[in-house]
């Protein structure tokens, strides 16, 4: 089965005029977003974690419980749950709180973060980055088992025969992977699926992960289970339309990001090499990014993909205006592709 | 000519490739027991020997560091004697100014020529390499035209930055972290720093 989802930071979007809308605003507004989604037909729709003034989203489970309660049949889930400055067993219940609230519509995205800013939040060190991940992955595999559980790690207390409740049934639980191939073979060993955070350069570059996966998991005696993508993209009804609403937008937050980790200030060259056939962003017409889906998802044998739409600045208008046409135009065409 | 790709993680496999792709025989080594990763090995650069870092080190003509910077205190540093090291690494987070790993990698591993180049590179930059611009730093005449060499192979333009000292401009920050730039932006931009 193929499901097409959508993917938001929550960046905080603006009026009319360029004005940023508040926080509370922005927050509403994704409730909006994800209730739509669901009316147009998508089959998931993820909040990534973040804990900065462009980024308010810190909460997404919250959110997610408010669409849960506007809609019936979209899963809800994250896109990513930063775990490793979290605490397992918190997401274990949170996750387990939304599911029993959306009827079992919850999954989890699990990632080591992108975005470091909650590890000074919560009082983690960055150095500590991979142990802290390795050993919450191992934790949460744990209860997801369900039933009490007795655990000993480094990272937080120990469990002895602990009920950690509630029981529901369990939720589809994915890893987010950007580019380390030790968290391929980990979702594989915990029978996760693998969701590869595609956001520069050659999407057909993670080919190899997606045969690693799938070797690793038939070496761990697991059955198969789903690969999925989630790439950033815009959509608009013309695909200069799309590029000339996304390019000022995009600058502006590679260009801050940048200062911060190190990347490359885009330049109109880059860009049009990101939103042409070999880079990684879905932005244009209805028509190109489908085609630009359908031959990515084939080419990585995925049978999920969740575009990552919005960017601080954008209007909540032109959101919906992105997810309408993703709904309802990109969907069925790639659909129709991979038939 | 043989190299030890040291981390088998982001970048490690990624440079692998493209001198198994060169020719070139390829020891990687990530932490501990190489089982660990063999899978990766084989998928991800297929060719290459998954061995323990100090075997892929006693073997290799040139050793390249692609492991993350808060992991190279953990390793041996004795036997990098004699060796030819490229330092990929960068300080993560950025530090606020660049602090030169190369220059504390040098310190630390004694007797080992370093030799900094293609950290200012993203992985998902370098396959293919094209004929992009890469800055080597390095003190060691004979290591700097070993290591330029071996860029070359493998698909790179290097353009001498300078001593090892140097490699700060090389650094997250610098104008030419991070971009594809071609032989004339580099050499002009190491022009205006000196």
């Amino acid at each position: 089965m193929t499901t097409f989802g959508l993917d938001t930071f929550g960046d905080v979007t603006h009026d009319a005029s360029g004005t940023p809308l508040t926080h509370a605003q922005t927050i509403r507004n994704v409730v909006e977003q994800g209730v739509l989604a669901d009316q147009v037909g998508l089959g998931f729709f993820g909040i990534g974690e973040h804990h900065t003034p462009d980024m308010p989203l810190s909460a997404a489970d919250v959110v997610l419980a408010a669409i849960a309660a506007r809609t019936s049949s979209i899963h809800l889930g994250s896109a990513v749950t930063v775990l490793s400055s979290d605490d397992p067993v918190r997401v274990y219940q949170r996750f387990s709180t939304l599911n029993a609230v959306s009827d079992g519509r919850a999954e989890v995205i699990l990632g080591r973060g992108s975005s470091v800013d909650s590890f000074p939040l919560f009082g983690y060190d960055l150095a500590d980055y991979e142990d802290l991940f390795e050993e919450k992955t191992h934790l949460f595999a744990e209860l997801l088992k369900g039933g009490p559980i007795t655990w000993q790690g480094k990272t937080r207390a120990s469990l002895h025969e602990q009920d950690v409740v509630p029981y529901t049934e369990p939720f589809p639980t994915w890893i987010g992977v950007g580019g380390s191939p030790q968290s391929v073979v980990r979702a594989a060993s915990y029978g996760f699926s693998l969701m590869l955070a595609i956001i520069g350069g050659h999407p057909g570059r993670f080919a190899p992960f997606s045969e690693l996966y799938q070797h690793a998991l038939e070496k761990f005696g697991r059955d198969p289970l789903p690969i999925g993508i989630h790439s950033p993209g815009h959509v608009a009804p013309t695909d200069e339309e799309a590029r000339e609403e996304f390019w000022p937008h995009y600058l502006d937050m590679i260009g801050r990001l940048g200062r911060t980790r190190g990347f490359a200030t885009p330049t109109p060259e880059s860009y049009a090499h990101e939103v042409g056939p070999h880079g990684a962003l879905f932005v244009g017409s209805p028509e190109t990014v489908a085609e630009k889906m359908a031959r990515t998802m084939k080419k990585l044998g995925a049978s999920r993909f969740d575009l990552k739409y919005g960017i601080g600045g954008l209007s909540h208008e032109s959101l919906m205006r992105t997810i309408e046409l993703y709904g309802t135009k990109v969907v069925p065409m790639v659909r129709d592709m991979l038939a | 000519m043989k190299i030890a790709v040291l981390g088998a993680g982001h970048v490690g496999p990624v440079i692998a490739r493209l001198a198994l792709a060169a020719g070139y025989e390829v020891g990687i080594a990530g932490s501990g027991d190489p089982a660990r990763i063999e899978m990766i090995t084989e998928f991800l650069a297929p060719g290459a020997v998954a061995l323990p870092a100090a075997d892929a080190v006693a073997d290799a003509d040139l050793v390249v560091l692609a492991i993350p910077w808060h992991r190279f205190p953990t390793l041996e540093p004795g036997m990098f004697a004699g060796k030819v090291v490229i330092d990929s690494m960068n300080h993560w987070p950025p530090a606020e100014a660049p602090l030169g790993t190369s220059e504390e990698v040098a310190r630390r591993l004694v007797g080992a020529d370093v030799v900094k180049t293609l950290n200012h590179v993203a992985y998902q930059d370098m396959e293919p390499a094209g004929g992009r611009a890469v800055g080597i730093a390095g003190d060691s005449p004979d290591a700097v035209r070993a290591v330029a060499e071996f860029l070359e192979h493998i698909g790179f333009d290097p353009v001498p930055v300078g001593p090892l000292a140097a490699g700060r401009l090389l650094e997250p920050g610098s104008p030419v972290f991070g971009v594809a730039a071609r032989r004339q932006e580099f050499e002009n931009f190491i022009k205006e720093q000196s």
